[in-house]
C-alpha cells in the first residue's frame, strides 16, 4: 500500500478525517478542528500586534471579479464554478427524467450562476480595496481566512478540493512589501519550530496550465516571487508546502487599480498558511491522538 | 526574422508603445511587456517560424528584448538543423 493511501486510512480510522466518497473532500472531526483552531490563535499571537484588518468572506467570489483576475489564464484546471438549474416547469420535469434514467448527463443544461468557488482567500480582497479608493502612504496589511477550492482529486490528504487558507495581505511600496514577506518567512520557521515541525524554506512556483505556464514558472522562480515552507508529510522526500510566501510585484495593483497616496502603483505580497495541511503535519509527526503529543508542542497550542 | 518579431510584437506583446519606437535592444519588460504576453509572443513566434521553443529558453531573459528574440529564435533554429 502506497504511503499516502494509508496515512489518509489512518485518518479516516481515528476518525480525524470523514470520508465522502469523494477524493479531496471530507469531513472532519472536532479534534481536527481544535487543532486547527489552536494554530489559529498562535497566528492570531504572532501576527496581532501588526494591526491587520480582518475580513473573511464566504467560500466564493463574484465570478466578475474572478474573470478580470484572469485565474483562467493561469488555472484553468483547478477552477470551479457554480451552476444551477434555471429553467421552467417543463425543464424540470425532463431534468428529473433525465436524472431517473440516469443516461444522459443532468448537468448538461445547468447555468453559470454570479459565483465562482474561491481559489485563494485573497481574491475577493483586491477589488474591494480597489473601490475605497488610494490607499495610505503607509500601505494597508488584511487578515484573510476562508476555505478555497481546487480541482485536483487526489488520495494524499494532504492535497484537498476544499481546504482552508488563512491569509495575511500587505499592500505598498516594494521595500514594505518585501520586508513583510521576509519577516512572515522567519516567523514561519519560528512557529513551526514551536511546534515541533522540521521545516525547510525553498523557492517554489504556482501550478500554471499548460506549456505557456512552463514559462509562468520560469519567471516565477527566477524572480524569487514565491517561496514556501516545507514539512514531510505523506513523503519524506517530497515534503508538502504548509506556508507560502509570495510577491506579486505590482501585477495586482495595475490589474485591480491599487494606487498608493502619491498615485504610484502598490505592489502587494501575501502569506497564506495551509490550515488543513499544518494540521496534518502535526498528527503526522506527533501522533494521532493530540494527548500524546510532546508536552511543549501542548503548551504552545494550548497554553 | 528582426521584422517578423517586430510584427509579433505589436500584434500580441499588448505593449502601450508602437514597436517602431523601440530599439532592438530596448528592455521590453520595462515597455509594458507582461508575463503573459510574452507567452503569447513565444506562441506566436512558434507558429510564425515553425519552432518549439525547449523548456531551458522558455525564461524572461529569452524575451527581455527584440535582439534577445532574435538570438534565441537564431539559436534554435541552429540547434534543430544541426541534429
Amino acid at each position: 500500500m502506497d504511503m499516502q493511501t494509508s496515512f489518509l486510512d489512518r485518518l479516516f480510522d481515528a476518525g480525524l478525517l470523514i470520508d465522502t466518497g469523494v477524493d479531496g473532500l471530507y469531513g472532519r472531526s472536532g479534534q481536527f478542528e481544535e487543532v486547527i483552531a489552536a494554530f489559529e490563535r498562535l497566528i492570531d499571537k504572532v501576527g496581532g500586534g501588526d494591526g491587520a484588518e480582518a475580513m473573511r468572506f464566504p467560500p466564493g467570489m463574484n465570478r466578475a471579479f474572478f474573470e478580470q483576475s484572469g485565474y483562467m489564464k493561469s488555472f484553468p484546471q483547478l477552477a470551479g464554478t457554480v451552476h444551477s438549474f434555471c429553467g421552467g416547469e417543463l425543464d424540470h420535469m425532463s431534468l428529473l427524467k433525465c436524472m431517473e434514467v440516469g443516461e444522459e448527463d443532468w448537468t448538461k443544461d445547468q447555468k453559470a450562476t454570479d459565483i465562482v468557488l474561491t481559489p485563494a482567500a485573497c481574491y475577493p480582497l483586491y477589488p474591494t480595496v480597489a473601490r475605497r479608493g488610494k490607499l495610505p502612504a503607509g500601505g494597508a496589511l488584511f487578515d484573510l481566512q476562508s476555505y478555497c477550492f481546487r480541482h485536483e482529486p487526489s488520495k494524499d490528504p494532504a492535497r484537498q478540493q476544499l481546504f482552508r487558507m488563512r491569509e495575511y495581505i500587505c499592500m505598498g511600496t516594494e521595500q514594505h512589501v518585501t520586508d513583510f514577506r521576509q519577516s512572515w518567512m522567519d516567523r514561519g520557521v519560528e512557529m513551526m519550530k514551536a511546534v515541533g515541525l522540521d521545516v525547510t524554506i525553498d523557492v517554489a512556483n504556482d501550478p500554471f496550465f499548460g506549456r505557456a505556464g512552463k514559462m509562468m514558472v520560469n519567471n516565477q522562480r527566477d524572480q524569487n516571487l514565491k517561496f514556501e515552507l516545507l514539512i514531510p508529510i505523506t513523503s519524506p522526500s517530497n515534503p508538502t508546502a504548509c506556508m507560502s510566501f509570495n510577491y506579486h510585484q505590482d501585477s495586482f495593483g495595475l490589474k485591480w487599480g491599487l494606487n498608493l497616496e502619491d498615485g504610484s502603483v502598490a505592489h502587494t505580497a501575501c502569506v497564506g498558511f495551509g490550515l488543513e495541511r499544518i494540521a496534518l503535519a502535526l498528527f503526522h509527526t506527533h501522533g494521532l491522538d493530540v494527548k500524546d503529543w510532546p508536552e511543549s508542542v501542548r503548551a504552545t497550542l494550548w497554553g | 526574422m528582426n521584422e517578423t518579431i517586430r510584427e509579433l510584437l505589436g500584434r500580441v506583446g499588448g505593449l502601450p508603445v508602437p514597436v517602431t519606437e523601440l530599439t532592438d535592444e530596448a528592455d521590453l519588460y520595462a515597455a509594458g511587456l507582461s508575463s503573459f504576453a510574452s507567452v503569447q509572443v513565444m506562441l506566436a513566434i512558434e507558429e510564425a517560424f515553425d519552432i518549439e521553443f525547449p523548456d531551458s529558453l522558455l525564461n524572461r531573459k529569452s524575451f527581455a528584448s527584440i535582439k534577445a528574440i532574435e538570438e534565441t529564435v537564431a539559436q534554435i533554429i541552429k540547434s534543430r538543423e544541426a541534429a
